[in-house]
């Protein structure tokens, strides 16, 4: 399998059937019930057969191409120390100035290959997922159109071979996200959410494409061998641009897509879309592309080491601070988001101290344990008829038996329990960050872990342990889902086990094998040695932080008892135990509140102030005036027009005499 | 006035007499144009005025030895040709409308 254009247009050819399809069955479907007020109902099963065939069917052979593309480079690959050198194919010249050319040019090299692999794979799962999910709903062949659209713009993101083309799939996917989280266009949250993710990612991008520029200017090119040229230090002549303004701007970017502070408000918010978007596009792949972006382009990154360092900061901070908001959360998805938000953290502090393999590989596990929780989520609040408040649910293991267990399985791999997936790829970050020498930044990344733990487990716990609260009759109905729900979550659940596996440390008797294979394509500068003995020591440290959360979570949460009605003591249990400061956090440590108060007015005041001081006086001023000048001079000449030709025909004559006089006297 | 110009026959009225002539032509017509208020009168004083400048063109012409003012006499009634027949039937349709042809009764075009 050697065209890999073909990967990225397969979904592409998906959106526009489904939507094609969609269209027209919704105009029919408009005409037929003109002037009836219907409420709104699901599709005919043959539409949605239909829907779900091309949705699924084109996101799955795009991922049966990319395992066909990848599984022989990566066993290549492995088998050569150096690495194999990326396989570019050029599909045709997208703009051409001067000497200077933007390819359509794929790549796929190890970064590549990394996110090829589980962004077709997720992809396809959660397709497969959402044909159960989604079939009650009316904009079912609206949704896979979009979905399908989402994937043909990730797969450009990942396999673009230059910036430029990177950044239409990265924007792309930022469409995607906005049309998906405002699909149900009918709700003012989901569509306000919508727009504020945009608006978000708005202040990012224009770090991004600022950032192109700057990468262009420092290497001359903005295809990805600038990276080898960074890896040379090899600067274009005349490159005066700083290199640390460079980074920056492209981590501001990556920041917007990837949810850092303080562009990470949107991502709670964007939980107003269906639960498989959240899990695809918010969880699994979508979010995780400013990690990519800087991984890939971590050759520079490493010239400007007090720009990495702020990356890591940011990351850890970023950890520690939606971690502690995720604590106080009661919307089952809004815990997740926040979990999100703080693993993306995770990754970053990762790339900062220099990993940046290791931040991929916890790229590549949260995919799988974090798509597994809010596909998870989504089968309990389906179960429980669209209830995502945790405080109504309670008890709900032997109800939905193996939602519960795939959920328990994912929430002990993001806890970090050894040998689940996410014990690797976090105790990989730890590692890196404890060897790179920055304690500090170690110390948040642990206490995070702590708390990762906690609110994992309380989720569990408020969701399946105790006894039910709420509505009792939702209870009594609480139904497992169809099998294309459980399938993926089973195949998800199996994945957040043994992923980890594929980056088992050296000091454990592994070989690292997913560090060696990205070694090709990131950089990994010296972050400092730590004996066997240390590491293992600070893995027994987080393991036992991560069981300290989990228990903690348990004696809060788990046993909690009470009547249905009982549910206000769920609520308050946390207020309780925390005081102010639990306040704060449940408050999301009023951090909208801030932007409104701090960025938002002073703007509605600025804006408010240029319509009715400027806008309204100086510029309708002048276009008044101007009218009135007009029309002054009309109703003085009007008097002139009597309508007489013989008026008309002296004042011609009269003008025709002066004339003859100016030239005569002249 | 210059004498005889090669190539020109002498000219037995001398041409001052024609610039006389056409002025006053002129006069009439620009007085007939603006004095009348038949449609019709005025029609005809304009044109009157078209032809009192045909003749000063052509003694021009005939005092300079210079062929281009001949030619555009032949302009000249071209276009009064095309001009009086847009004009009289303009004034056909505005009888049958209006009932007169005073211009002073017709003044439609005003504020």
């Amino acid at each position: 399998m050697n065209q890999f254009w073909l990967i990225p247009v397969l979904p592409l050819a998906g959106f526009v059937v489904n939507g094609l399809v969609a269209l027209l069955a919704a105009s029919g479907r408009a005409e037929a019930e003109r002037g009836q007020d219907q409420p709104k109902a699901r599709l005919p099963y043959g539409q949605r057969l239909f829907h779900g065939v091309v949705g699924v069917g084109s996101v799955g052979l795009a991922a049966v191409l990319s395992f066909a593309a990848l599984v022989p480079y990566v066993l290549e690959s492995l088998k050569s120390p150096e690495g194999l050198a990326p396989v570019v194919q050029h599909v045709y010249t997208w703009m051409a100035a001067g000497d200077y050319t933007v390819e359509v040019a794929f790549r796929l090299d190890a970064l590549s290959a990394l996110m090829l692999s589980f962004v077709t794979f997720v992809g396809t799962l959660i397709h497969v997922y959402s044909v159960g999910y989604m079939q009650d709903e009316e904009g079912y062949g609206r949704y896979f159109a979009y979905l399908n659209l989402f994937m043909f713009a990730m797969l450009t993101l990942v396999l673009a071979d230059n910036l430029p083309l990177l950044f239409v799939g990265w924007e792309g996917v930022g469409l995607c996200s906005y049309l998906l989280i405002g699909y149900y266009y009918d709700k003012d949250f989901a569509v306000a959410a919508g727009k504020k993710a945009f608006i978000a990612n708005r202040v990012g991008d224009l770090g991004m494409v600022l950032g192109i520029f700057g990468i262009f200017a420092l290497f001359g090119t903005a295809d990805f061998s600038f990276v080898e040229l960074a890896k040379r230090a090899a600067l274009a002549p005349g490159a005066h641009i700083s290199v640390y303004a460079v980074c920056l701007l492209l981590f501001l970017g990556a920041c917007g897509k990837s949810a850092q502070v303080p562009l990470y408000v949107w991502l709670p918010d964007a939980m107003a879309g269906p639960t498989p978007v959240s899990a695809l596009i918010h969880a699994a792949t979508m979010v995780t592309a400013g990690v990519y972006l800087v991984a890939r382009c971590s050759a520079v990154f490493v010239l400007a080491p007090d720009a990495l360092t702020l990356v890591a900061w940011i990351g850890a901070g970023t950890a520690i601070f939606a971690a502690s908001i995720g604590l106080a959360q009661n919307d089952i998805k809004k815990v997740l988001a926040y979990s999100t938000v703080s693993q993306l953290g995770y990754m970053f502090l990762a790339c900062g101290v220099g990993a940046f393999s290791a931040g991929m590989f916890h790229v590549f596990t949260h995919a799988f344990f974090k798509a597994c929780l809010f596909l998870g989520s989504g089968s309990v609040i389906m179960s429980m008829h669209h209830e995502q408040d945790m405080t109504k649910m309670g008890g709900l293991s032997s109800r939905i038996p193996q939602t519960f267990r795939t959920m328990l399985a994912a929430t002990l791999a993001i806890a970090g329990i050894f040998p689940l997936a996410g014990f690797f790829s976090k105790d990989a970050i730890l590692g890196a960050t404890a060897a790179s020498g920055h304690w500090a930044l170690y110390a948040v990344g642990l206490f995070t872990a702590g708390l990762t733990a906690f609110y994992m487990f309380r989720l569990v716990s408020m969701t399946f342990f105790g006894k039910a609260r709420g509505d009792a009759h939702a209870h009594e109905h609480a139904h497992e889902s169809p099998a294309t729900m459980t399938v993926p979550l089973w195949i998800l659940a199996a994945f957040s086990i043994v992923a980890g596996f594929l980056g088992v440390p050296a000091a454990l008797g592994g070989t690292d094998r997913i560090g060696r294979f990205l070694e090709a394509s990131v950089a990994h500068p010296e972050i400092g040695e730590m004996s066997h003995g240390v590491e293992i020591g600070l893995m027994l440290v987080s393991l036992g932080v991560a069981v300290t959360g989990l228990v903690w979570a348990w004696r809060w949460y788990g046993r909690a008892e009470g009547p249905p009605e009982a549910v206000s003591a769920q609520a308050s249990a946390f207020y309780a135990r925390t005081g102010a400061l639990g306040k704060l956090v449940a408050d999301k440590w009023n951090v909208d509140e801030g932007i409104e108060a701090l960025v938002l007015s002073p703007f509605r005041k600025i804006g408010t102030f240029l319509w009715r001081g400027f806008d309204s006086l100086v510029i309708d001023g002048i276009a008044n005036a101007s009218a009135f000048l007009v029309e002054l001079a009309g109703d003085l000449m009007r008097f002139f027009t009597t309508g007489h030709v013989r008026n008309y025909a002296l004042a011609f004559s009269l003008g025709a005499l002066v004339f003859i006089l100016y030239v005569w006297v002249r | 006035m210059t004498g005889a110009l090669p190539g020109v026959a002498p000219m037995a009225v001398p041409p001052g007499a024609y610039l006389v002539v056409g002025t006053l032509l002129f006069a009439i017509g620009l007085a007939g144009t603006l004095l009348k208020r038949n449609a019709l009168s005025i029609f005809l004083s304009i044109e009157l005025m078209m032809n009192a400048v045909n003749l000063l063109f052509l003694t021009y012409a005939r005092m300079r030895g210079d062929m281009a003012g001949q030619m555009i006499v032949f302009f000249v009634i071209a276009i009064a040709a095309a001009e009086a027949s847009v004009g009289l039937a303009i004034f056909v349709a505005l009888f049958r409308v209006r009932r007169t042809v005073d211009v002073d009764e017709i003044a439609l075009l005003k504020w």
